[in-house]
């Protein structure tokens, strides 16, 4: 199962790789990592996502927060969440026809057209891993030339929030 | 304010950090802390032969007395010499500080002469690690980084400092912090009550119970309050290797260690248990065997300081995050104020099956093994002989093989912190300098380091450090001229193909070795010299004494569990099997 970690990390050097290290040396995956700052400069905000059973999440929760830089670790899994990830795609566009159908593709996904040359579109998505992935799939025929993903970012939904 | 360079304000803050001694070896990048050093009389350096050495010194000392150890070492080799050090201390939760030099920050990241990112090459085997910047920040990050090693499950922290930190002629302010608070480090201390009450209820309400105790009981001090717990329930008790002595070893309701090479009666027990109650114990796999056929029929209550060790192995039916002491001091109370009481009968019934056990297959009753006779000295006599001759009164280093299982089974601890030896990591090589740690702890103790002739010669060097700094350790090798674990496991699964585990004709003479080196050494071939020979080494208060002894070179290790199987699975001699 797909589980997506929220940590609040010092922000100090060396933080990073500790868990990253963390997650190679007890045998789990990261699938997808984003880190940046928060509102608070002395914070870094991590989401991550990996697959694990409800052992193997509990594991990988309690790993975290031993590092001693991580003040807090939720598995957002457990409850219910947004996440949203951004991608880019450029993708060759030179016949009329591909182009038409692309940005029909595009609107129906909710997507835009960020930068345009005589042979390609790029296009920039926001939405869950499903959303992009589907997307992915749509215009694959089309010829994709690059994508970039964000990773996912994770935020629990109503009055929850995580804060030092 | 006071204004000291970064290497003053180093050796001032492990002064307040209440450091009396390091052990260490200089280096380049390490130099202006060491004449930073040179220049004070507050903390007192032993200067090893490897910095491997240094680090197991100071996690002996650590280990002997509960204190931080503090180790010292140089960049690039120094630093990685040490690693080994700190991994076996991290395995063991050993609370450590290793102070490493770095080349300067302007050179780092420069494949500079000597430079190892140690904050890297160390991180999976730290608690936690610091890299300074600033001779400002020196102070707080030495008080943080013995208040992260000391508490919690306790640990070793790594602090590196680049040369140009520690530069004498750059002078700031010296203050050291009264307290130190972590927003993102604040460590467990009590346990949950309803579960501690949920726990003594399960335990009370048992009918064949077993108290499985570890390090953790060891390193927390909490040996008083589970004896008293034991003791008022009359339950049976076994150690982990790495718990020897939390549980005095002499008294009647201590089983024998468990696991591996634990006893018959405490791997038995265990698999009929009903209720096990495991404190300061992670379940480790050379205590479970299969986690699949392990203990089936019982209720887990498992209390640890640390929130990953519970259920990592086995789910515990009830899981206490706590310290060994607080909970036990919870749970003695809760046990007091109990209407309900163990059932008397069925704990008697209990005992009835534990002493039989004891009396079939026990390793202290029954006689285990063939006796000594002539030249045949048997390894398990020595270690018998030597708790006779100490009064069982000795603190005993080991190094790592069949000699340390022998010392492990064979002199009975009664007293915490008086069985060092290293079970997490298993590093041959730690059972000498570790003797010197804990007999600069307790000078006017027996200490004495059981080992092999090979893992004594994996730090044979620092025998010129206890002549330096006079630190009279007792050595008994138990010389089986092989690399006995590793033949036995040749014996029992490889067709005794004995690849690489002899060293034909290469051994050196260890009595003269000794003699080089200023100290006794002493040869024995004969069991009928064994006891007088020991009495002398002994006697020799203020000299290192090598006993180099011939043991039996057939002799293997039992009982030893059978992989795949279950807790009571085992072999008890070389065709005896459960
Ligand atoms: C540093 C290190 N290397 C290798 C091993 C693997 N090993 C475990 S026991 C052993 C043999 C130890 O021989 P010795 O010290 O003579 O003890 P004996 O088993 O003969 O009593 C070896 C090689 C180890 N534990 N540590
Ligand atoms: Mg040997």
């Amino acid at each position: 199962m797909k589980r997506i970690i929220s940590i609040l990390l010092e922000n100090e050097s060396g933080a990073l790789s500790r868990v990253v290290g963390l997650f190679s040396q007890r045998g789990y995956n990261i699938d997808t990592l984003t880190v940046a700052p928060t509102d608070d400069d002395t914070l870094s905000r991590l989401t991550l996502t990996t697959q694990g059973d409800d052992h193997m999440a509990e594991q990988i929760v309690k790993q975290l927060h031993k590092l001693i830089d991580t003040i807090k670790v939720v598995d957002l899994t457990v409850g219910s969440h947004i996440e949203r990830e951004l991608m880019l795609v450029k993708i060759k566009a030179t016949d009329n026809d591909i182009r038409t159908e692309l940005k029909s593709c595009v609107d129906i996904f909710r997507g835009h057209i960020i930068d345009v040359t005589p042979a390609t579109y790029t296009v920039q998505l926001a939405g869950d891993s499903e959303k992009l992935d589907a997307f992915i799939e749509a215009v694959r025929e089309m010829g994709i030339m690059e994508v970039v993903r964000s990773g996912v970012s994770g935020i629990s939904r109503g009055d929850k929030f995580l804060r030092v | 304010m006071e204004l000291l360079s970064g290497g003053e304000i180093l050796i001032r803050a492990l002064k307040d950090a209440g450091v009396k001694n390091v052990w260490g070896y200089p280096g380049g990048a390490a130099l202006h802390i060491y004449d930073a050093l040179y220049r004070q009389d507050d903390v007192y350096h032993l200067l090893v032969r490897h910095e491997q050495a240094a680090v197991h010194a100071a996690d002996g000392f650590s280990r002997a007395t509960g204190e931080v150890g503090t180790a010292l070492v140089t960049s690039g080799p120094g630093a990685t010499n040490a690693i080994t050090g700190i991994a076996t201390a991290f395995m063991d939760s050993i609370p450590m500080v290793v102070i490493s030099g770095q080349v300067p920050l302007t050179k780092i990241g420069q494949d500079a002469f000597q430079e190892t990112d140690m904050v890297g090459v160390s991180r999976p085997i730290v608690k936690h690690s610091f890299l300074v910047t600033r001779a400002e920040d020196i102070a707080e990050t030495i008080a943080k980084a013995y208040y992260i090693a000391a508490t919690g499950r306790p640990g070793p922290v790594v602090v590196d400092i680049p040369k140009d930190v520690t530069d004498p002629s750059h002078k700031v302010p010296y203050s050291y912090p009264s307290e130190v608070k972590m927003r993102s480090y604040q460590p467990t201390d009590k346990g949950h009550r309803g579960q501690i009450k949920r726990a003594v209820k399960t335990l009370v309400d048992a009918k064949r119970p077993v108290i499985y105790a570890g390090g953790g009981v060891v390193i927390d001090n909490a040996s008083e309050q589970l004896i008293a717990l034991a003791q008022a329930l009359n339950y049976p008790v076994t150690n982990t290797l790495m718990g020897l002595g939390c549980y005095p070893g002499t008294d009647r309701q201590y089983l024998g260690m468990l696991g591996m090479h634990g006893t018959f009666e405490a791997n038995t027990a265990m698999h009929h248990a009903d209720v096990i109650f495991a404190i300061g114990a992670r379940f480790d796999d050379r205590v479970t065997n299969d986690l699949e056929k392990f203990c089936p029929h019982a209720t887990i209550i498992h209390v640890d300081v640390d929130p990953t060790s519970v259920s990592k192995n086995i789910d515990a039916h009830i899981p206490i995050v706590g310290t060994c002491t607080s909970v036990l001091t919870e749970m003695l109370a809760i046990n007091k104020e109990l209407k309900t009481k163990p059932d008397a009968d069925a704990i008697a019934d209990w005992w009835t099956q534990l002493d039989q056990w004891r009396a079939d297959k026990g390793i202290y009753t029954a006689s285990r093994y063939e006796e000594s006779s002539g030249s045949c000295i048997k390894p398990q006599d020595v270690i018998k002989m030597l708790y006779k001759i100490t009064n069982g009164e000795a603190i005993v280093t080991s190094d790592v093989g069949q000699h340390q299982m022998f010392a492990a089974q064979y002199y009975l601890f009664d007293k915490p912190r008086t069985w060092i030896n290293s079970g997490g990591l298993g590093t041959m090589g730690f059972g000498l300098p570790a003797a010197m740690g804990c007999q600069l702890a307790f000078p006017d103790k027996d200490v004495a380091c059981v080992t092999g002739e090979g893992s004594i010669q994996m730090n044979i060097q620092e025998l010129s450090t206890c002549s330096q700094h006079k630190l009279p350790v007792k050595i008994i090798n138990l010389n089986n001229a092989a690399l006995g674990m590793v033949r036995q496991w040749q014996d029992m699964n490889y067709s005794s193909r004995y690849s690489e585990s002899v060293y034909e004709d290469s051994l050196p003479d260890f009595v003269k070795l000794a003699e080089s080196y200023g100290h006794v050494g002493m040869k024995i071939t004969h069991i009928d010299e064994l006891e007088e020979k020991m009495r002398k080494c002994f006697a020799m208060k203020d000299r290192v004494v090598f006993m180099d002894i011939d043991v039996d070179r057939s002799e293997h290790v039992y009982p030893m569990q059978m992989p795949g199987g279950s807790m009571r699975d085992l072999w008890l001699n070389k065709t005896e099997r459960t």
